[in-house]
């Protein structure tokens, strides 16, 4: 078990709340969290829906380990049609939201409908209600959540909610819990905002019980604990340095995307990783980095907490930005860096704190703000257009633009549409670093063969979170793969995508797979939820979930055409120009339809019918 | 030897492992709400504290009862609520003067950290060493030896 066994569906149309059993065939199939909340979506949404529109559904779900003791048990899924792709959307977050609405007794939120009125949910364990939001809309995440925790005179309450870029329908807005931890990817936030729902506001003190095996979860949560803690990477780099400590191991293997994929190695990387994070500033003294902090249960602690340089010139006169807050990851380092070519990290961090504070995806608006700099470098968008000179490198561009978007104020409305839309009305498509019209993060697809293919083929667009062959490519874990080779990067994606499907469905971080593989998942899940949970059954669990989520996008009108990526990243006049990945592009064609072979799929990028009978699809 | 849960705030992540272990040692379920030892947040500073009780030895809770519902366990030098003689009547919640005593709605009972018996479960979670079980005499001894490195790696003067 560990399944609360309970779900929560409002219709924000009628502004009814209703209770309801778990679909327990369901959970046993598709776990939980992202595999069992895509799961009801699919079954209760035409994929051929308006992402924006009533008739969309939008899902918070936990997993079965989520509130629990094994470590990275914090997490929660948002789940709906996703407006910045068109394709299933579902974006993951850390913090203490997803735990605290578990131990509420709930394993899921199902949201339908539209309200007339700005509203959020109020949950206390058994208690759940819609409650008026009109004082909270036009509010920033931290405002809200400020706001909400004095009017209940409950500090302990969890705050999950949207900021203006919500409001606003920024097809890239995100859903933020605890302040900065954020449900980021694929406008999950504008969704959100479409439906006039602004929070979702919890309290939960019943707790996580009715474990399978007590004794054997124990022990084996206690087993992968001390796996984590010996790692290199997730008991010694990441708690020490973050994911930044990735800046200039990426841009050493020459797969650091740069000036909107121009170049593939920064000039500036060393201004704007770990290292400067960790050095005192020449105008202060001070360092960045204040301390790591933890998501729950977690005991890996990679997030970061720092304080900007209080002169520095962005936050003259704005004390809201002085104090510690969530601080620089390396997606977003190198979104707001080195995709813009921009060096100056505390620059870096004010515009990290403003896609906290309104809910933005850092890696889209960093990454379109990398195409509009090029359309300015060619004299297609102008300063008059734009409010601002745009030069590459620029940081007052960059902080100027990210206030104009995260306010919903003059040339920030049209970044907030993201760069697939953005580059097509200025005539220059082929500008946009996406794939399914989801912007790429870190890793350049030309340096890193198996990271493009992983690209090309997310179910949610251009993503690194769906398939992280960099462990394997560029860090060796589980077994080192050249990056540069295509040969066996296929089978490697499928591997990856279908081992991170059923982690993300558990409840747990996918952090944990930098030292843990499902054979330490398994035990886990067996002491937590039922004996048939095998490394063999959580495997297949996966590629049936991936092969769910394949088969939503077809329905959504997606083909083998959509698994591609821009002609920069696979063409020969666009190989990598340094580095030692010097003259590499990316050998798409070859490796798709060798990806399709090994996922028993036909030509077209479509599940065959044995493939969805072995998956029990 | 009697033995304290020590804390060294610097070293907590904030991950709750703790919470989680207390509320199930002590009532079977992953229940932050119902753990003994709390972590505080002061997110404008990045700070996080655990905090719990220290098991005073003129302990303001104990003289406070008036149906001497809590007592010392004398192996581990806990305060320990005996709940069928616990009347919930809060007035040990008055009279601590650190807040680490805590009436509970759902039993009618007061609550605190009675250290496990012995073998506190959050001191065996925390990953970090922000929390453990030590020396009752000698909680200051990591320090010193810190200080003491420090000093024996003093340049030595000419």
């Amino acid at each position: 078990m560990s399944w609360a066994g309970k779900i929560l569906r409002v219709n924000l149309t009628t502004g009814t709340v209703k209770s309801e059993p778990l679909n327990m065939d369901w959970a046993q199939a598709y776990l939980g969290s992202r595999g069992l909340g895509t799961k009801y979506l699919v079954e209760e949404v035409d994929a051929t829906v308006d992402p924006l529109s009533a008739d969309n559904k939008i899902i918070w779900a936990t997993g079965p380990l989520t509130g629990t003791m094994a470590s990275t048990g914090g997490r929660y899924t948002v789940i709906t049609k996703g407006p910045l792709t068109g394709a299933i959307a579902c974006s993951n977050s850390g913090g203490y939201w997803g735990a605290e609405f578990k131990m509420a007794g709930w394993d899921m939120v199902i949201f339908e409908g539209k309200s007339a009125k700005p509203v959020y949910l109020y949950v206390n364990d058994d208690l759940a209600e819609l409650r008026d939001a009109s004082h909270l809309w036009g509010k920033s995440v931290w405002e809200t959540e400020e706001i909400i925790k004095k009017g209940l005179q409950d500090p302990l309450t969890r705050v999950s909610s949207i900021g203006k870029a919500g409001e606003n329908g920024v097809l890239f807005a995100a859903v933020v819990n605890d302040l900065h931890r954020a449900a980021g990817r694929s406008g999950v936030g504008a969704v959100m905002g479409s439906k006039n729902l602004k929070a979702i506001a919890v309290r939960g003190t019943k707790g996580v019980g009715n474990l399978r095996d007590p004794k054997a979860f124990m022990a084996a949560v206690k087993a992968g604990k001390k796996v984590l803690a010996e790692n290199g990477v997730t008991g010694t780099g990441l708690p020490a340095m973050g994911t930044q400590v990735l800046m200039s191991v990426i841009n050493e293997v020459g797969g650091l995307p740069t000036r909107n994929h121009r170049d593939n190695q920064f000039e500036g990387a060393k201004d704007i990783g770990a290292e400067a994070m960790a050095t005192p500033r020449k105008t202060d003294g001070k360092k960045q980095l204040v301390t790591n902090q933890a998501c729950f249960g977690c005991t890996i602690a990679c997030g970061r907490i720092s304080k900007m340089d209080e002169n520095h010139f962005t936050i003259e006169n704005k004390p809201q930005y002085r104090g510690a807050s969530g601080g620089l990851e390396y997606e977003a380092a190198w979104a707001l860096g080195a995709a813009n070519g921009v060096n100056d990290l505390e620059a870096l961090q004010y515009v990290n704190m403003l896609c906290n504070e309104e809910g933005i995806d850092p890696i889209t608006f960093g990454t379109t703000i990398g195409a509009v700099m090029e359309l300015y470098a060619m004299g297609i968008l102008t300063k008059e257009q734009l409010g601002t000179e745009a030069t590459f490198g620029s940081a007052r561009a960059l902080a100027f633009l990210a206030e104009e978007t995260v306010n919903g104020r003059g040339f920030g409305k049209e970044i907030g549409q993201g760069s697939k839309r953005l580059t097509a009305k200025y005539g220059h498509p082929e500008l946009s670093m996406s794939s399914k019209g989801q912007e790429f993060p870190a890793y350049d697809g030309r340096a890193i063969q198996g990271i493009g293919l992983a690209y090309a083929t997310s179910n949610r667009g251009g993503c690194h979170l769906r398939g992280y062959t960099i462990a394997s490519e560029v860090l060796g874990i589980p077994v080192k793969t050249d990056p540069l080779e295509s040969q066996g990067k296929p089978e490697l994606v499928k591997a990856f995508q279908d081992a991170t499907a059923a982690f993300d469905s558990s409840g747990l971080c996918i952090f944990t797979t930098f030292a843990w593989g499902l054979q330490d998942l398994s035990p886990q899940m067996q002491g937590a939820c039922g004996e048939q949970y095998t490394v063999e059954e959580l495997a297949k669990i996966g590629e049936r979930i991936w092969n769910m989520e394949r088969e939503f996008n077809n329905r959504a009108g997606f083909t083998s055409k959509d698994d591609s990526l821009p002609a920069r990243l696979t063409s020969v006049e666009d190989a990598c120009k340094t580095g030692p990945a010097k003259g590499k592009f990316n050998e798409l064609a070859t490796m798709l339809p060798l990806y399709y072979e090994a996922r028993g799929w036909d030509s077209e990028g479509r599940p065959t019918a044995a493939t969805k009978e072995r998956l029990g699809l | 030897m009697q033995k304290v849960l020590h804390i060294n705030a610097d070293k907590c992540t904030g991950c709750m492992q703790c919470e989680m272990a207390c509320s199930f040692e002590n009532y079977g379920t992953y229940a932050t709400a119902k753990s003994r030892i709390k972590v505080f947040e002061f997110h404008h500073t990045g700070k996080k504290v655990p905090y719990t009780c220290t098991q005073c030895d003129e302990a303001w809770c104990l003289h406070a009862c008036p149906v001497e519902a809590i007592t010392v366990d004398k192996a581990t030098g806990a305060k320990v609520v005996n709940e069928t003689t616990c009347v919930g009547c809060k007035v040990c919640t008055i009279a601590c003067p650190f807040g680490t005593i805590n009436y509970v709605q759902e039993t009618g009972k007061v609550q605190k950290c009675d250290l496990c018996g012995g073998e506190p479960a959050c001191a065996e979670a925390c990953p970090t060493g922000a929390i453990t079980f030590i020396d009752a005499n000698w909680t200051g001894l990591g320090k010193m030896a810190q200080w003491a490195d420090k000093l024996g790696n003093q340049p030595t003067a000419v």
